[in-house]
């Protein structure tokens, strides 16, 4: 990644990113896994590598993210799944033995799963 | 982005290439048409339209969308339609190829379904939550810095360096009325005008991230989610007081914080965020990060720099303060990782902004790990002035399993607790501070009326007496004279006079300690007589513990009224206290009993024949009698 030189090459750089990100966004599949020390404590490390396996066998290509901590720590693991750019949707307390039901509902019947649910990302951000 | 040479990419995605997937099976629509027809319907299009060297079809995995595949995805727009018959392909390449029209019937739509689940802010935990410095926490990927500067990140950073003098950036700081988030309180604009002002050619920013108090983790939490915030903070730091270096001082025991910080600042240098010539400006700043070594004094800002040269953790009097004559005699802006975290939302939003929000005194937001007897631990952002019981009972949810609140502990160790009484006091630094609590740096600790807040206090006192550095008297002897007084209370061999002895203690330690560590260490059981005294006579006088958690002062009885006589407890007594037979009431041998309280563990819940008590006692057989034939 080349240097910025300066502001205009900063903001420049942010455009692009920005674009780039709503097209990858836009156009997927993107499945956010909190992986701060509470998630990871809680068993985030091995929900995603179930939600990776989990993809795999079912041939889906899906963006796997990880993210810090958004602050409900007591219901890690923290799964997001977010469609074609619209707001995450955020499941609570996500196991591994959870996630084939997760990816076949979520996904593969485009549905939310309700008992896991827990509430929408807006795009802005929380709280602002 | 559009590949190679040609204008224009479509993916048809959905099942594997070429063979059905699970997808298409579960599929009851009937339709007759899938991933295959429409890739050789686009395929056959193109080439009659003869665009087939400007656009280029390919076939692409499911990208889960399954109920709406076929899926075709245009590049380099980023067009997503949904449920793409071979029927609508002439259409969709005359409108959205040719014409650069989208075809609005093929858009993707939301699930039904999504409407029911609530936006984050309706939820309790987060509708009263103001996010400024935990804004990007959750949301970005910590270890890519594209993700934080698609956010807005660094741009506070070419502000400053491209539209401001160092005087600018400090005014801006110091009339947003920052005050430092490590727990103390000063006003942070003020301490970088010092900085700035000391003579001099070297000088050091340096960030405290050593977050020692027991059940805190807020910094942790920025570091961990956030890490590119404090970087850009203290870049902008550097820039005020004329720095040119900087070290974060983080806790050893933060590993992953720690790598994150190591990621984070690799990256920034990558882009010319951090290190040569910034942004391509003569402002050239570099960071180190200086792990810690397991000593919670080093959380105090002069044993901090003294750890960071290589000498033993000790505090030193001050004047002169580290502003002045700071790490290796240079003058050193020292503070909290959430205080630099701050600073670019201050930068870019406006001093304005900031100071209106919170109290008079206390401006912006207030980071708080809520954990304890609660039911929604986490970290929560708030404005100051908030009160204690909208952050327990509203965002916190109130106390588990219908127990009543006693009291919660603010500032960690070094904090004090406050019972129901002041639940309604609006947080902010100086309003606990007259209630003998302290904000500190964000621990929150709920207890309930299962705590004993003798054995909360002896708790902080043991941790904060095993900290001491040992350099002054007051609080190496002080602190462990205390904690040796409390615990005669807690195991029954107190006296009244001990509490009179914990206030002559006390006094010469605040009056007397070098330096904040052990100034403040008495606060928790001060907290606790204030506010608990009946607790501590209780102790002393009555032999008892309200609570229920001092082992010295509990009985346990089985209740003959409940017993059935299963044994289960008998079995599962390390002393064998427990004598009876089947169906038999058992009875428990106090001489023999350790009270260790396995048998209330043990004791089948449909039963709940096992009790504990204190300062009292029930009535039991001598000896084990039939279930049935104890009559009181």
């Amino acid at each position: 990644m080349p240097r910025l030189e300066s502001a205009d090459e900063l903001r420049r750089l942010r455009e692009a990113a920005q674009q780039d990100l709503k097209i990858r966004v836009g156009t997927g599949t993107r499945i956010i896994v909190g992986m701060a020390t509470c998630g990871i404590a809680a068993g985030a490390q091995e929900t995603k590598q179930a939600i990776v396996e989990e993809l795999e066998k079912l041939g889906i290509d899906a963006d796997v993210t990880s993210v810090g901590c958004i602050g409900m720590c007591s219901k890690e693991p923290l799964v997001d799944i977010q469609q074609a750019g619209r707001p995450r949707v955020t499941y609570c307390n996500v196991h591994p033995d959870m996630v084939p039901r997760l990816i076949e509902e979520h996904l593969g019947k485009g549905h939310v799963v309700q008992e896991w649910v827990m509430g929408r990302v807006p795009d802005l951000g929380i709280g602002q | 982005m559009a590949e190679g040479s040609y204008r224009a990419n479509v993916l048809v995605c959905g099942g594997t290439n070429g063979a059905p997937s699970e997808w298409r099976l579960c599929r009851d629509d009937g339709e007759a048409s899938g991933v295959a027809e429409v890739y050789q319907a686009l395929v056959a299009e193109l080439q009659h339209r003869e665009l087939d060297n400007e656009i280029e079809v390919a076939r692409a995995k499911s990208r889960g969308f399954c109920t709406m595949e076929p899926v075709v995805i245009i590049y380099p727009e980023g067009i997503l339609y949904c449920q793409v018959h071979a029927d609508d392909v002439p259409s969709l390449v005359e409108e959205t190829l040719v014409n650069g029209r989208v075809v609005e019937r093929l858009k993707y739509e939301e699930p039904e379904d999504y409407g029911e689940v609530p936006f984050y802010d309706e939820i309790p935990f987060y509708s009263k939550q103001k996010r400024i410095t935990l804004r990007n926490c959750g949301l970005i990927d910590p270890e890519n810095i594209e993700e934080y500067i698609v956010r807005g990140g660094y741009e506070a950073l070419a502000k400053v360096i491209t539209s401001m003098s160092s005087e600018d950036v400090i005014d801006e700081v110091k009339r947003s009325g920052l005050r430092g988030r490590g727990g103390a309180g000063f006003l942070t604009g003020l301490k970088w005008e010092f900085t700035a002002r000391a003579p001099g050619d070297v000088k050091y920013v340096v960030c405290n991230a050593d977050e020692g108090d027991p059940g805190a983790f807020m910094d942790r939490s920025v570091i961990e989610g956030d890490p590119h915030s404090v970087l850009e903070g203290m870049i902008i730091c550097g820039y005020a007081v004329g720095a040119r270096e900087g070290y974060i001082y983080c806790r050893a025991e933060y590993p992953l914080a720690i790598r994150r910080l190591e990621v984070a600042i690799a990256q920034a240098e990558a882009y010319g965020l951090l290190g040569e010539h910034i942004l391509g400006s003569d402002f050239c700043f570099h960071l180190h990060i200086k792990e810690g070594a397991g000593a919670f004094v080093c959380g105090e800002e002069t044993a901090l720099l003294a750890s960071i040269e290589g000498r033993r953790g000790e505090p030193r009097p001050r004047p002169p303060f580290p502003a002045v004559r700071g790490l290796w005699d240079k003058p050193t802006n020292l503070n909290n990782v959430k205080s630099y975290a701050n600073v670019p939302q201050i930068i870019l939003n406006g001093a304005d902004w900031f100071a209106g929000i919170g109290t008079r005194r206390s401006k912006g937001t207030a980071i708080f790990a809520l954990t304890g007897k609660v039911n929604n631990t986490g970290l929560v952002e708030v404005p100051m002035g908030i009160t204690l019981r909208e952050i327990i009972y509203d965002i916190g949810g109130g106390i588990p399993d219908g127990k009543a609140f006693k009291a919660v502990q603010t500032g960690g160790p070094l904090g004090g607790c406050l019972p129901a009484e002041h639940l309604d006091v609006p947080v902010d630094f100086d309003s606990l501070k007259e209630l003998g609590a302290v904000m500190g740096s964000g621990g929150m600790i709920v207890v309930d009326e299962d705590t004993c807040m003798v054995e909360l206090a002896k708790f902080f006192l043991t941790f904060a007496a095993a900290e001491s550095c040992g350099k002054c008297v007051p609080y190496r002897m002080g602190g462990r004279r205390m904690l040796e007084v409390l615990t005669r209370i807690v195991e029954g061999e107190g006296k009244l006079e001990d509490l009179d002895t914990i206030r002559e203690i006390a006094a010469g330690m605040e009056t007397g300690s070098l330096c904040a560590l052990g100034q403040l260490t008495p606060g928790p059981v001060m907290a606790a007589l204030r506010y608990f005294e009946d607790e501590f006579r209780a102790h002393i006088v009555d032999h008892c513990c309200p609570a229920l958690e001092c082992q010295a002062f509990l009985s346990y009885y089985v209740r003959p009224d409940k017993c059935q006589g299963c044994g289960i407890c008998a079995r599962a007594c390390p002393a064998e206290a427990i004598s009876g037979g089947k169906r038999m009431i058992h009875v428990i041998d106090q001489s023999k009993c350790i009270k260790c309280g396995n048998c209330l563990a043990v004791c089948p819940s449909r039963f709940s024949a096992v009790t504990k008590v204190s300062g009292d006692s029930i009535e039991v057989p001598a000896e084990p009698v039939p279930v049935g034939e104890w009559h009181e």
